[in-house]
């Protein structure tokens, strides 16, 4: 199984170097007591108290958070319909429909939802065209996921349901739905974290009324890096980690849940 | 009684497609919905609007009845096409983003090929939490990661300082590494790189290691095995991996916008100088239908060699 590894390891150490290091350099300086981002000057959490003073920063991070939690509700339940509708029917338009916005560049969905939000519906920008356009391109990943997860099963239980007299939707709400959790969560999640790290479509799709989180850090690094860039990349890279274990969790309680309803219902 | 039985046998299953048919409306429907207005609809407006003329302070010209438009202002008009090709500064940005996006996947690949190889080919408990450490960094801030090269980069750090000092010592004139197609390059590689780690990895790890085994009973050298047995069959994955780094590469204008310099303009950045910048929203548009062309021609020539590659093994 390890042939030939020996001469891989090197080489992949390097590319986990290359991963990690610049990542590190930024959480280590958002604790360096200089302006420069440059010479080590000594310890301080200076950045942190200016960014909790920032108000701007903190009305961003709220607005991104309504935004975030918004447009994953909306992507977690159109996209779960989604990856449904797309495993169980044979449809020809709704996977292009969710498929494509995933594979394009980012710009072009940005741009076009720009156009019509202007053009068609007279939208002012905002809060509601940043959750729409989030949502769009959120909804593909969660049919990937769940579609995913449902490959994976065996048909016979829903056949099962349906044969002993279950309604679509008790085979929905009492079967599929519990077996397709964990998808769900992790879609949500999912969704949740692209949302909130979205730099390319909200740039575009935002109003100039309210703040959002990664448009501050675009000006930010733009026109006067601080190491406050730093402090709030490292509660974001905290954040971040947090929802991958609180993810991972989920999982493994829900595979351990599954496991115990299938052995409990065997041993009736 | 056999008539009954037969209806039976007829009308129950005509039920059933008929509930199907409600459950299955239901549960496509608001997808569908959703996406038509939000996405087939925007991506209408955006071929049209390539085809309109530009307002006078930025945005759209309104559209008037053939009849009022009697000097032609104000149809419809292939002129931001025709601006595309009237200037060669357009198709020579097309051009460099092209060789960008080539650059990016050939370091992607080089860089990801024994990592993924290295993680396919160590013990199953490990792959899944190596697998992790490749995807950790990329669940960071897409900025952020950008930004970190800019502190790396900078004129002031240590990395910028060893290589001036190293060039110093053989009398070459000290260099700057950010805002430059280098550090472009860099950030490119680097927000782009899981990317390519995933696919290899998910075809690298289907493969039989007895293949392997036979090949070295053969007589086969490592060097043999690698370029006569692994490589052809993980073409599917490097295809697929380099189609999910080139086509991003191709649209992206963040990294060239924080990490380049002002001659460092992509696709990207062009079309989003006609949308934030100039306002010229005809002119954009024709520059991201273009874009998507591009786009799709990628799609279809890398699943076309996928599909190759995969018939030539069978």
């Amino acid at each position: 199984m390890s042939r030939g590894t020996q001469w891989l390891w090197p080489a992949a150490a390097l590319v986990y170097a290359f991963l990690y290091i610049p990542l590190a350099i930024v959480v280590i300086y958002s604790f360096n007591d200089s302006r420069l981002n440059a010479e080590w000057a000594g310890f301080t959490l200076s950045w942190y108290k200016a960014l909790f003073n920032n108000t701007e920063m903190l009305t961003a991070a709220r607005n991104s958070l309504v935004i975030a939690l918004s447009a994953s509700f909306s992507a977690t339940v159109l996209g779960t319909m989604a990856g449904l509708a797309i495993h169980r029917y044979k449809l020809k338009v709704l996977p292009v429909l969710v498929f494509t916005p995933v594979a394009m560049p980012e710009i072009l969905l940005g741009v076009s939802l720009l156009l019509f939000f202007l053009q068609v519906l007279n939208l002012t920008l905002g809060m509601i065209s940043i959750i729409i356009a989030h949502t769009t391109f959120c909804i593909g990943f969660v049919a990937i996921i769940v579609r995913a997860r449902l490959q994976g099963m065996d048909e016979s239980i829903f056949e099962a349901a349906r044969d002993l007299g279950a309604s679509p939707w008790q085979t929905f709400r009492l079967v599929t739905l519990p077996l397709i959790m964990p998808a769900v969560v992790a879609g949500a999640l999912m969704s949740f974290t692209l949302s909130i790290d979205d730099f390319v479509i909200t740039f575009f799709t935002k109003g100039v009324g309210e703040p959002i989180l990664p448009i501050q850090i675009y000006t930010m690094i733009k026109v006067a890096v601080t190491p406050e860039v730093n402090a709030i990349s490292t509660l974001l890279m905290l954040l971040t980690l947090i929802m991958i274990i609180i993810a991972a969790k989920i999982e493994a309680r829900a595979a351990a849940g599954t496991g115990a309803v299938s052995r409990n219902e065997a041993g009736q | 009684m056999m008539q009954a039985f037969s209806l039976m046998i007829k009308t129950a299953p005509r039920r059933n497609t008929n509930e199907n048919r409600i459950a299955r409306f239901l549960v496509s429907g608001p997808p569908m919905l959703f996406l038509v207005v939000f996405f087939a609809a925007p991506s209408l407006i955006m071929i049209l609007t390539s085809f309109r003329f530009p307002g006078e302070f930025g945005g759209l010209a309104p559209i008037a009845a053939p009849g009022e438009a009697a000097h032609g202002e104000y149809g419809l008009t292939a002129e931001a096409y025709q601006f595309f090709f009237s200037d060669i500064i357009y198709a020579e940005i097309f051009l460099k983003s092209f060789g960008v996006a080539s650059a990016t996947t050939l370091i992607c690949l080089i860089m990801a090929y024994p990592l993924a190889l290295l993680i396919a080919r160590s013990e199953k408990r490990f792959r899944n939490f190596l697998v992790l450490l490749v995807v950790l960094p990329f669940a960071s801030n897409f900025l952020i990661r950008i930004y970190a090269w800019m502190i790396i980069l900078g004129p002031e750090s240590a990395l910028s300082h060893f290589i001036n000092a190293t060039l110093g010592a053989f009398g070459i004139a000290p260099v700057t590494l950010l805002f430059s197609p280098f550090a472009v390059l860099v950030g490119m590689v680097y927000v782009h790189l899981p990317f390519m780690v995933l696919p290899l990895y998910t075809n690298l790890e289907k493969h039989d290691p007895s293949l392997l085994d036979a090949a070295q009973d053969l007589g086969a050298t490592a060097w043999q095995r690698f370029w006569r047995v692994t490589w052809p069959l993980s073409l599917p994955g490097v295809f697929s991996g380099s189609a999910l780094v080139f086509i991003p590469v191709l649209g992206m204008f963040a990294v060239p916008d924080i990490l380049g310099g002002t001659g460092d303009i992509l696709i990207g950045n062009l079309i989003k100088d006609q949308f934030l910048g100039t306002r010229d929203w005809p002119f954009g548009s024709a520059l991201s239908i273009m874009l998507t062309l591009a786009v799709l021609s990628v799609a279809g020539l890398a699943t076309w060699f996928a599909r190759s590659a995969i018939g030539q093994r069978t």
